[in-house]
């Protein structure tokens, strides 16, 4: 009996063990497990990252695309021209294009598209990218012309976001459970809190089938990518579990990096922070490398300014304010600040609740009492971003070249330079490449002398993935997990 | 009996409709925009405007609370603010996790504390009763979560006999799905048996200590039929009442279990609707588990009638 037992126990283990590696071995199938499930599926209807991470470029497809390394290039825009004022783009598009419903896409797609995004009851996150768009007519069914009210440097850039993907007019109301697009992968499935299932709509791709697993803890991620259950996970949650898996032969970490520009934030408009000598006597008390050390396990770059350092227009203001609790002192008593009390609101990610741990233990070095607050995304939303209400805050801004939000009226750092307005201005009237450079480093020389935030660490990215898997982006110029060249060796 | 059960219908309906009442007003006050949350730090006031028009936020408060009891009565549920499917949709493909989970969990407990509990009992002050004692304690100390933690390293990623986490769906297969649940049923199990262990024995203690246990033994009756004939029955309405409590606090409490080895159930479901303020989900939710805990309740009494026939005259 117990013999019988025994072997029954044994054969049943060993089926369920031959099921639980088969994912790995196969080699055109892919599991990537996520932290976060996306709410839906519609990249032009919501801001969650989690959204474009399943489908950009992989299911939806934009006019222009953002490659890892955060440079555009075409997509159904094949090529295009601009006019000399900079007011005109003609884009002409790639021929025999359908979606996965097998309707075809022409130029009447995209005037629908850019149109619906733009529209006064649009309900896209991004509304402001189409900003400086006047008209987008079909000129032919291959071309389109866009017609724009003032010049905007940036429209290839931003036609590349998620939130600018074209979709058809028969499907664009149920994308959000039945996403069609025109990218290389087509939706199959989504068993809800599980996994989004995606399959390869020609026979060459070298990945067949993908499935997006959504495993929230971080400890079940490991546990899961060591047990084989998935073979990747594009930005590990866990920075302290990555030493083990850089130690492990079967696994790869690449540590790339993402836009994530991780800050203090100031309220700029509330006493004494409204004073420069106390942003800046708090910009000195801080010690990023120490932040860097023991909130992500040294994962992360410092950076001086609100700019990510792997871009070529980032300039190195990190010697600014040196950590130097004494100097942050002498200059809180030349503000008359001392004593300071000031209130710390972090939202759940791990980078502001541990990070703010530290930030708080700095200040008080330098003679500041911080209360810290944890908040929910939703207070974090309502209270600090909308209502301003708040001293300091630590969030990461992972919107790309997003320098521009320090010139707008009523943004939650209550900043308001006519200097940087001017800056802004004439970087959006100008598609020169060097000029941009150089207006954009202007910009960032005149965010650090004002001290309007302590910028304190570029997020990395911590992918782990599964010897032999090749092609997977090291860095995140764009909310994005693109497994179009991903294979297995 | 049938007056006691229309008295005890009429509580139940009452009390489910004051915690749809409370639940409103809760969530009313609740700070969170949530066309904020799904438009992000970008949007713009008149797409905010657009979108809460569309999600029905703008319209007054008791009409929104008589939309939802109406719909609720009428058999329809509102439509997810973020999943965009019908709310009972959403609940019903949770339940076909949490339930079957809660349920394994239960039976793994009931038959391993109840043996477990008599056993230590008959066997008060010796070797048996201190083993199954010790291990009560240490089954009621350790944290489900941290169980949970060492069955998947050892289970999963040492020996590789179960997935360390997820649920393919019973579309899958009733064995897959079945398989995938066995790990988070047991990290369930062990604390709710641990407690079980403890009151079977208790119980069964203060059972035999009674004088009619002394007249079966003076009668000759053998004590394995004592036992199970007697004692165990009498001992039951103890033993009932925490497998009813048990029994919602699985289907309830099992979020961080459910967390650990990322299964799609309710406890995920209610903790990400909180935090994506989902609020049409949360309400519908909420109510379904103070439902489960009235209706288990409801059953316990039930039982108790059944089981103690004083009960039924005495409710």
């Amino acid at each position: 009996m117990s013999r019988l037992l025994h072997a029954i126990t044994l054969s049943v283990a060993v089926s369920f063990a031959a099921f639980a590696v088969a994912p790995a071995q196969a080699k055109d199938s892919l599991a990537i497990g996520f932290t976060l499930e996306p709410p839906h599926l519609d990249p032009t209807a919501g801001a969650a990252a989690a959204i474009d991470e399943i489908v950009y470029a992989n299911l939806f497809e934009g006019l222009t695309r953002i490659d890892q390394n955060g440079v555009v290039q075409p997509q159904l825009a094949t090529s295009w021209d601009i006019s000399g004022d900079g007011l005109t783009y003609t884009f002409h598009l790639k021929d025999g294009v359908t979606f996965h419903d097998g309707t075809a896409f022409d130029a009447s797609d995209v005037v629908f598209s850019l149109d619906r995004a733009r529209a006064d009851d649009s309900v896209n996150a991004q509304k402001p990218l189409f900003a400086a768009i006047d008209k987008v007519v079909a000129v032919d069914p291959k071309t389109v012309r866009i017609a724009l009210s003032r010049p905007e440097g940036a429209l290839l850039f931003n036609l590349g976001w998620g939130d600018a993907v074209i979709v058809a007019p028969e499907s664009a109301t149920t994308n959000k459970t039945d996403p069609v697009g025109t990218g290389p992968f087509r939706f199959v499935h989504w068993a809800k809190g599980d996994r989004v299932e995606l399959e390869a709509v020609s026979k060459d791709q070298p990945i067949q089938k993908v499935a997006f697993r959504f495993i929230p803890d971080p400890s079940a991620q490991v546990a899961a990518l060591k047990a084989g259950d998935i073979d990747a996970v594009a930005n590990l949650n866990a920075p302290e579990a990555v030493l083990a898996f850089q130690a492990d032969a079967n696994f790869e970490v690449a540590i790339g990096s993402t836009e994530g520009e991780t800050i203090l934030a100031m309220n700029n408009a509330r006493a004494p922070l409204n004073d420069i000598r106390v942003r800046r006597a708090i910009s000195h008390a801080i010690d990023r490398q120490a932040i860097i050390e023991g909130a992500m396990f040294g994962f992360g770059t410092p950076i001086g300014t609100h700019f990510a350092p792997h871009s070529p227009a980032y300039v190195d203001l990190v010697a600014t304010y040196p950590h130097d609790p004494a100097k942050a002192m002498a200059l809180l008593k030349e503000a008359g600040a001392e004593n300071l009390k000031l209130t710390l609101k972090l939202p759940p990610p791990a980078y502001a609740r541990r990070g703010g741990e530290v930030v708080a233990a700095q200040l008080k070095e330098a003679g500041i009492d911080v209360e810290i607050i944890p908040v929910e995304w939703a207070q974090w939303l309502e209270q600090v971003f909308r209502g301003t209400d708040y001293d300091l805050t630590i969030v990461s801004h992972t919107e790309p070249m997003d320098i521009g939000i320090y010139a707008r009226d009523k943004y939650y750092f209550n900043y308001d330079s006519p200097e940087l307005k001017a800056v802004m201005e004439k970087l959006n009237a100008t598609s020169d490449p060097d000029a941009r450079t150089k207006l954009l480093g202007e910009a960032q020389e005149i965010v650090t002398h004002d001290a309007v935030a302590v910028y304190m660490f570029q997020l990395a990215r911590l992918g782990v993935w599964r010897k032999g898997l090749k092609g997977m982006w090291h860095n995140a110029p764009v909310q994005a997990t693109d497994i179009t060249g991903v294979r297995w060796e | 009996m049938l007056a006691f059960l229309a008295r005890r219908s009429l509580v139940l309906l009452a009390t489910l409709f004051a915690a749809s009442l409370a639940i409103f007003l809760v969530l009313e006050v609740l700070p969170g925009d949530p066309a904020l949350l799904i438009l992000g730090l970008e949007a713009r006031d008149d797409t905010l405007a657009a979108l809460r028009s569309q999600m029905g936020l703008d319209r007054p408060a008791p009409e929104r609370y008589l939309a939802w009891i109406g719909g609720l009565l009428a058999g329809s549920s509102g439509i997810s603010h973020t999943y965009s499917v019908p709310v009972f949709e959403l609940i019903g493909a949770r339940l076909a996790v949490t339930v079957p989970l809660a349920a394994i969990a239960l039976v793994l407990s009931t038959v391993l504390a109840v043996p477990l509990g008599m056993l230590a009992a008959t066997r008060r002050g010796r070797m048996g009763d201190y083993g199954v004692m010790g291990f009560s304690q240490v089954g009621m100390a350790i944290p489900n979560f941290w169980f949970a933690i060492l069955s998947i390293l050892l289970f999963a990623v040492t020996l590789r006999w179960f997935p360390a986490s997820g649920f393919p769906g019973w579309q899958a297969g009733a064995g897959a799905a079945l398989w995938a649940l066995v790990l988070p049923a047991f990290s369930l199990a062990l604390p709710e048996a641990a407690i079980l262990a403890r009151v079977t024995r208790a119980s069964v203690l203060e059972t035999l200590g009674a004088d009619y246990v002394r007249t079966a033994r003076a009668k000759g009756l053998g004590e394995r039929r004592i036992l199970w004939g007697h004692v165990l029955r009498n001992a039951l309405i103890p033993m009932t009442t925490i497998l009813g409590l048990q029994f919602a606090f699985l289907v309830a409490g099992s979020i961080v279990v459910e967390a650990v080895f990322a299964l799609p159930g309710l406890g995920r479901l209610i903790f990400q609707a909180v935090s994506q303020r989902d609020l049409v989900v949360v309400r519908d939710v909420v109510l379904l588990l103070v439902a489960v805990v009235v209706v288990v309740n409801f059953a316990v009494d039930i039982a108790y009638a059944m089981i103690d026939p004083r009960a039924r005259r005495a409710a």
